[in-house]
């Protein structure tokens, strides 16, 4: 076994004994992007020098016995979209090729200050907008069970980075199933917590009512472990929510037989493939013999969802991008000397189509006129959606359904027609719209193609722990086969 | 709704409030693009939302405010070193009248 192969709890246990030094391991990890990535395009830059700089350092720390903080020397690679201090931060995107954050988004300096490694940054859809990673300005990351096929997205890279093991976690962002479908498709855990539960200061804003950031692990522990780490109120983000965080590492080793689990009908009639129905059912049954109460259940408005998703996210995202102008930093084209001119030039030939169509979009649906039967409207169906979560919670804990109606398409399938793409998103973006807590963790894969196939688990607000309960005991106890990897 | 929604001049206005320049090519795509998923959100207005409040944000969150301690904030000279159009400590932009 290679180092760059284990767990982070493998990893922290095996650095505590000195079984292994960081060193080795960060080595491993960039042979390892080395020998794949200029196949697989998981990375837009990477962080070599910095990263053995700190291994050796942590290194020194363990030689002389020091205590050790709960990530020490942990490979982490970051979602381009997270502002990391004096590594080049671009979203994805022309507009901001060059920009070298001057400080550290919360969430990094969390990970560093708990001795995280990062490893570089990952490629991804144009400020989080797209769901196969095509959309980035840059390269097309490819999915390593298939690489004719899409790693999903937005966050895809962080998800192959993983996959792939060329790192051995990874941060993302989630603002309609960012995090949850690229890890459906790449068959690894993929959880996005509660809006409000991690800090969003210093990530690049997509869809600010909706975005949450995210991580992308091999393990639910792994995922619980960083959980524990990443969540937590900060003052720099006022959407920043008060609420205490647990132990999600003690407390999802519990077992689930208090919970009871919803199956919302709506997510297994047309349109879904019947592999994915098969284990995702599968997988339920499985989570009932574990002692879980099984019953099924409707959320009667979800088919309005996807639209009422995207006329917010798209008006978001128009206010959002406004803000790049060309003046302070990024990229600037000013040949004609006439500041409209440039403000013009800048927009065209820095934005991507994906990105300038929800700018467009947006700005119609913002606009005079329009508000109140596109904007308003739209979010006056997000509290009918929302309504319909809270019933279901009335007597369930959690919902089970697939992650995504389908496995991981083809590239290039999809990418003239942009609602066929939206539609990618159906079973994850109602869970950013109520504000909820989902987890995607593998649950089969498909006969032919040997595709993996996402469980999605959602919860109430702020009950990670349910999830990531369920989670645990669906892989430890259930799914004996274990964690699979991709033969790349 | 009409099957068409928004015409060739409704992009163009739209491009212009949003800074964008579109060439011939891609005013066409939008103008396709966008009465397709426009259409698409129609969809909404099978719902009656008479007497439903809008939902702007889930966690129904008042004024966050923290204490008013001032803090190093960052140096005019970090920020200056993010732009090739620094001059004088100033943002050089094009011509404004």
């Amino acid at each position: 076994m290679q180092l760059n192969e284990l767990r982070v709890i493998e990893f922290i246990e095996m650095v505590h004994k000195k079984k292994i030094s960081v060193e080795q391991v960060i080595n491993d990890i960039y042979l390892r992007i080395d020998k794949i990535d200029q196949k697989l395009k998981a990375y837009l830059s990477t962080n070599k020098e910095v990263a053995l700089h700190e291994a050796r350092r942590i290194d020194q720390m363990i030689k002389k016995g020091e205590k050790l903080p709960p990530l020490a020397g942990v490979p982490v690679a970051v979602k381009d979209i997270i502002c990391t201090k004096g590594i080049e931060t671009t979203c994805s995107s022309r507009i901001l090729q060059g920009f070298i954050p001057p400080y550290d988004a919360t969430v990094i300096k969390k990970i560093k200050d708990a001795g995280a490694i990062i490893i570089g940054k990952t490629n991804m859809d144009e400020f989080g907008m797209g769901s196969s990673n095509e959309n980035s300005a840059y390269q097309t990351t490819l999915n390593p069970w298939d690489i004719n096929r899409v790693p999903g997205g937005s966050s895809g890279g962080s998800a192959v980075a993983v996959a792939a093991d060329e790192a051995l976690v990874a941060l993302g962002t989630d603002t309609g199933g960012s995090v949850r479908l690229p890890a459906s498709f790449c068959g690894v855990v993929g959880m996005k917590p509660t809006y409000g539960r991690v800090s969003r200061y210093g990530v690049i804003a997509y869809a600010s009512s909706l975005d949450q950031v995210g991580i992308l692990t091999k393990s639910v522990k792994d995922a619980a472990l960083m959980m524990n780490i990443i969540c937590g109120y900060d003052e720099k983000d006022s959407t920043s929510a008060k609420t205490s965080v647990p132990d999600f590492l003690t407390d999802c080793r519990e077992d689930i037989s208090d919970l009871k689990f919803g199956i919302p009908r709506e997510f297994f009639k047309q349109g879904i493939n019947t592999e994915v129905k098969e284990n995702v059912l599968k997988a339920i049954e499985k989570i009932a013999e574990l002692g879980g109460e099984v019953e099924e259940i409707s959320l009667p408005n979800i088919e309005y969802a996807l639209p009422a998703y995207y006329l917010i996210g798209m008006a978001e995202a128009s206010s959002n991008l406004a803000k790049f102008d060309g003046i302070q930093y990024g990229l600037r084209i000013d040949e004609n000397n006439d500041l409209e001119d440039m403000y013009k030039k800048t927009r065209t030939a820095g934005f991507g189509p994906e990105v300038i169509r929800r700018i467009m979009l947006g700005t119609y649906a913002l606009s005079s006129g329009y508000y109140d039967a596109y904007y308003l409207k739209a979010q006056k169906v997000r509290t009918l959606i929302k309504k319909d979560f809270d019933e279901v919670f009335k007597k369930c804990d959690l919902i089970l359904c697939p992650t995504s109606p389908v496995p991981a398409f083809k590239i290039g399938e999809k990418i003239d027609d942009p609602l066929t793409m939206y539609l990618t998103d159906a079973y994850t973006m109602p869970v950013n719209l109520a504000g909820l807590p989902g987890l995607s963790i593998n649950c089969g894969f498909t006969k032919d193609d040997n595709l993996p196939i996402g469980l999605q688990i959602i919860g109430r607000a702020f009950e990670e722990e349910k999830i990531l309960r369920t989670a645990y005991n669906f892989e430890t106890h259930l799914n004996s086969s274990g964690y699979k990897k991709p033969k790349i | 709704m009409t099957e068409k929604m928004i015409t060739e001049k409704d992009v163009e206005y739209v491009a212009k409030l949003a800074k964008i320049e579109l060439n011939e090519e891609q005013k066409k795509m939008f103008l396709k693009q966008l009465n397709d998923i426009l259409l698409y959100f129609d969809k909404l207005n099978e719902l009656n939302t008479e007497n439903v409040e809008p939902t702007s944000h889930v966690l129904h969150l008042n004024n966050s405010f923290h204490e008013d301690v001032p803090e190093p904030s960052l140096s005019p000279k970090t920020v200056m070193s993010l732009t090739r159009h620094n001059k004088s400590g100033y943002f050089r932009v094009p011509k404004i009248l």
